[in-house]
């Protein structure tokens, strides 16, 4: 059993990004439980009369000492611009930490994080969480443009990063699938993570089969409860239909009947 | 000290408040939150006698002030609950009522006499009423005679309290209930979901896999009271509301309408600390009122 809490934040920063992404960061009076990357919240969106349910969201970065948490936001509809709007010291509530996290790595392992748009968060997460040098963590970053990729240079104390566009503004022009570091030697990697636009999530995990290398994705089935109750979510497994937001949302490709 | 207790028929309750079947899954899922003793009671997840794999995804759409959705009663059949499920919460203080389906009467009896030989489990909910199955639930529940055979046959077999849950997809619901009534029912509650719809315009396509789903949350509500109050007035046996209770007044309000018990349903996706916030504002609100028992509440509707 891992127990979940129903936590009212306040609103530290709410930071555009760019024109597709934005960050909001809060902080918690309670001390916060134990959070690892792959995990996500379930954010309540006040004063919206069409809004009825919460909205998940991954976990970006968690400071313990501080208290606060911050998630990676795409303007997709009603419930993500209408948090565009709420502002430092506004309430916000979470219902949280909600599924299970990626495998972490062993010691020595070589991984790769893929990224696209939002799915960024949980793959910067990730990164810093792995406890690997940065010689053995590769990040490819995908997004349309440079315009609506999320600036994430700090990250590059953590690992190498890499950069995919669809016009060839940032980084080699193409899909992720067809980045040098994907193409290249996809079997000298021990482990591969990805998260973002289901299509991505699929064409990495074909190739990763192919190579026979470990790939976990993170799904983002469309949720009403987030913990386990209303059996929405579901994903079909090799186990038969896997709720992704307490079996997942991290799956193993070789569970996945894809 | 106010009294929360109520009865409905020989099973006691701590208090009023109770989750709804499909909405509380089997309540270890509530324990991650808060001790699911602190509710009256847990009506778990509808279980079939076999495994059911529920209906294709996506099975549930926003709408306004609620939700659709087509699950399709998934769940891993008796005889798992009993060997996996059962044992880890039979020692929970909270009525753990067992909502039964199934698509022949006798799928309902087989199972029901499974559901009898467990200790802890002192109640079923018969679900007449499910809209998300092709094969039945819902084809018993929308007409008396249908309504009438599944309550005489698992009466038959079932000795504990048995409360039927009735389909509010009817044109008269006080029929059903009399007609269940009649062939001993302890209990029936009500309302279960709405056959409904929604399309999403741009891509021309359903929300849902099975098109058409059934809709709860607060959108429901008003419907659902007047239900109860109608079928409470109807019938001697005694009523669950449900449909669409977001808070301790929405609770009450089906109370004074004439029910004795009411679940939460949907309103634990928005907040999970939403039933704890009912019993506390159903005490308040009986102390403000100088009640004593909660009883003084039920079917105190002023005309
Ligand atoms: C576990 C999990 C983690 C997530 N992490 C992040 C994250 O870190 N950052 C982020 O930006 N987003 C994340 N998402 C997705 C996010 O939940 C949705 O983008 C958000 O709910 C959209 O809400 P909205 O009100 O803006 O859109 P709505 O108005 O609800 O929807 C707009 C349109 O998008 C469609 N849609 C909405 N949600 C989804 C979905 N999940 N899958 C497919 N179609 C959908 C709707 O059907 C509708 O057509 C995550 C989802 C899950 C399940
Ligand atoms: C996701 C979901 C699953 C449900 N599953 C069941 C079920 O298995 N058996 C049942 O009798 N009712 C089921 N219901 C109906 C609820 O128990 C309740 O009758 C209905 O949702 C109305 O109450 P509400 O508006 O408070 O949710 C389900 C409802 C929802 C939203
Ligand atoms: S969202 Fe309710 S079970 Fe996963």
């Amino acid at each position: 059993m891992s127990k979940k809490f129903v936590t009212d934040f306040t609103v530290v920063e709410n930071k555009k990004l760019n024109s597709t992404n934005f960050l909001i960061k809060i902080k918690s009076d309670l001390i916060l439980p134990e959070i690892k990357p792959g995990q996500f919240v379930n954010v309540e969106i006040k004063d919206a009369s069409e809004i009825f349910l919460r909205r998940p969201f991954s976990i970006f970065e968690v400071d313990y000492k501080a208290n606060t948490l911050s998630m990676i936001i795409k303007i997709l509809g009603r419930g993500s611009k209408k948090l565009t709007q709420i502002e430092a010291g506004d309430s916000i509530s979470l219902v949280y930490p909600l599924g299970k996290s990626f495998t972490y790595p062993k010691k020595n392992d070589r991984i790769l994080l893929i990224g696209g748009g939002s799915g960024v968060a949980p793959m910067l997460f990730l990164a810093k969480e792995s406890g690997l040098p940065i010689e053995n963590v590769d990040i490819l970053l995908g997004a349309r443009t440079s315009e609506d990729h999320v600036d994430v240079h700090e990250y590059s104390n953590y690992a190498n990063l890499h950069y995919a566009s669809e016009d060839g503004s940032i980084g080699e022009k193409g899909f992720v699938t067809q980045h040098s570091v994907f193409t290249t030697n996809l079997k000298a990697y021990n482990k591969i993570y990805a998260c973002g636009p289901d299509g991505m999530m699929r064409a990495i995990a074909k190739e990763a089969k192919t190579a026979e290398v470990f790939c976990e994705v993170s799904l983002e089935n469309l949720m009403a409860c987030g913990f386990g109750v209303c059996l929405c979510c579901i994903e079909p497994t090799n186990q038969g239909n896997q709720c992704v937001c307490t079996d997942g949302p991290v799956f193993n490709i070789n569970e996945l009947k894809w | 000290m106010v009294n929360l207790k109520v009865k409905l028929h020989n099973l006691e309750f701590k208090n009023p408040v109770t989750l709804a079947s499909g909405t509380c899954g089997f309540a270890r899922e509530i324990a991650e939150f808060y001790d699911p003793g602190l509710l009256g009671g847990h009506f778990l997840k509808g279980t079939t006698l076999k495994n059911r794999d529920g209906n294709a995804y996506p099975r549930m759409a926003e709408t306004p002030s609620g939700m659709l959705n087509a699950v399709g009663l998934q769940n891993k059949g008796i005889d798992y609950f009993i060997d996996n499920i059962y044992p880890e919460i039979k020692d929970y203080d909270t009525q753990l009522i067992i909502n039964v389906n199934g698509s022949t009467v006798e799928d309902y009896i087989a199972l029901t006499e499974k559901v009898n030989e467990l200790d802890n489990i002192q109640a079923i909910e018969l679900n007449i009423s499910c809209p998300n199955v092709k094969e039945g639930g819902m084809a018993f529940g929308v007409t008396c005679p249908g309504a009438e055979m599944v309550t005489r046959e698992v009466r038959k077999v079932y000795n504990k309290t048995m409360i039927v849950k009735l389909s509010p997809n009817v044109t008269d619901i006080t029929e059903i209930a009399k007609a269940v009534e009649g062939q001993g029912a302890d209990s029936v509650s009500l309302v279960n979901t709405f056959l409904a719809m929604a399309i999403d315009a741009e891509s021309r396509t359903p929300k849902l896999s099975t098109i058409t789903g059934g809709l709860s949350g607060p959108a429901i509500k008003p419907i659902a009271l007047r239900m109860v109050w109608q079928v409470a007035n109807a019938v001697k046996i005694p009523v669950v509301g449900i449909g669409g209770i977001m808070n301790a007044a929405d609770a009450i309000e089906f109370m004074l309408a004439g029910a004795s018990v009411i679940q939460v349903g949907t309103a634990i996706f928005t907040d999970p600390m939403i039933p704890l916030k009912i019993v506390e504002g159903i005490e308040d609100y009986m102390k403000r009122h100088n009640m004593q028992s909660v009883n003084e509440i039920i079917g105190g509707l002023q005309l």
